[in-house]
């Protein structure tokens, strides 16, 4: 009896791992950074070289930093959200354009709306190697301590933001 | 058949030419050959985290280009092995390197074979041990 118990045991035990396996993005790799102090940083900002952008900006309030490049179809799928949100002005939007260049990033801005504080120009990606960033667009939740307590891989929707991210801002105190 | 010989030989050329155009960063980073072992050992392990199963040896995607420069960077300056490891892994996770380091993390993943392994053999062992005992077809033939 037992020898056809432990390969049916073990078969049920394997089938619901596999199954949960199926349904995650392999894609989405969680974040070292997650509960960790957010990277410092400084760089030029994207519409004004003279002025730098970077961690000092974002200190003391809850801020949302968001990873895009006019390269990115993603980025502009979740344009118009983030329009959204910035006209909610729940919290202040940080850019961090990723690789990319700047005439055509001034450009989007222009053309498609700037949701965004200010935009920090990465254009050799180092910055972009600190946050982990690996493909645009991410977005990171940084609370008012400068510690990283979410990030999101992907385009933002409305859906996600309001699953994810606003329990979290709630939880901060931050009215909403 | 002449046309059939020189489609081979190109077939075959192409084969000889391939694993060369793969390779996407094979130029000389470093005079020391010593840091040009260490760098190429590093790269041919660290996984492109864009383009998930190739080495940032092997990709031609811009963060692998990025994570290559940091790396020169780094052995430039001096860092160890681990150093550089340790830089990647606080950046990107242990799913950064191909061979991860073994910590109670990544426990499970080092011993998950060896543990297979054991548990194969010993569902060998039993069965051979089992059939061992039985009398051969042979035997009971002549013995009847």
């Amino acid at each position: 009896m037992t020898r056809y118990l432990v390969p049916l045991v073990a078969f049920a035990i394997l089938i619901p791992v596999l199954m949960i396996g199926l349904t995650r993005d392999p894609r989405e790799l969680p974040s070292p950074l997650l509960q960790q102090a957010a990277p410092q940083f400084e760089l030029p900002s994207l519409l004004d070289p003279a002025r730098t952008v970077g961690s000092k900006d974002f200190d003391n309030q809850m801020t949302l930093l968001n990873v895009w490049a006019t390269w990115c179809p993603g980025c502009r799928q979740e344009h118009d959200f983030l329009l959204q949100l910035a006209r909610e002005a729940v919290l202040p939007i940080y850019g961090l354009n990723w690789r990319d260049n700047r005439p055509e990033a001034t450009r989007w801005l222009e053309v498609l709306g700037n949701p965004y504080v200010a935009s920090a120009f990465d254009e050799e990606g180092r910055v972009g190697i600190d946050w982990g960033v690996y493909g645009a667009p991410e977005t990171f939740l940084i609370d008012a301590n400068g510690i990283v307590v979410h990030k999101h891989i992907a385009p933002l929707t409305r859906e996600i933001w309001e699953r994810d991210f606003v329990p979290l801002i709630r939880a901060a105190g931050v009215v909403q | 058949m002449r046309v059939r010989i020189s489609l081979i030989v190109m077939l075959m050329s192409m084969l000889a030419v391939a694993p060369v155009s793969n390779a996407i960063d094979t130029g000389q980073a470093f005079d020391d050959p010593e840091l040009q072992a260490r760098y190429e050992k590093i790269i041919a392990e660290v996984r492109c985290l864009k383009c998930q199963n190739q080495t940032i040896k092997d990709s031609n995607a811009f963060l692998a280009g990025d994570l290559r420069r940091e790396i020169r960077r780094m052995l430039d300056e001096g860092l160890s092995d681990e150093e550089i490891a340790e830089f990647l892994v606080t950046r990107y996770g242990e799913f950064a390197l191909y061979r991860p380091r073994l910590t109670g993390k990544t426990l499970v993943l080092w011993l998950a074979p060896v543990l297979l392994l054991l548990g194969g053999a010993t569902v060998l062992w039993r069965v051979i041990s089992r059939r061992m005992a039985m009398p051969l077809d042979d035997d009971s033939l002549e013995g009847g």
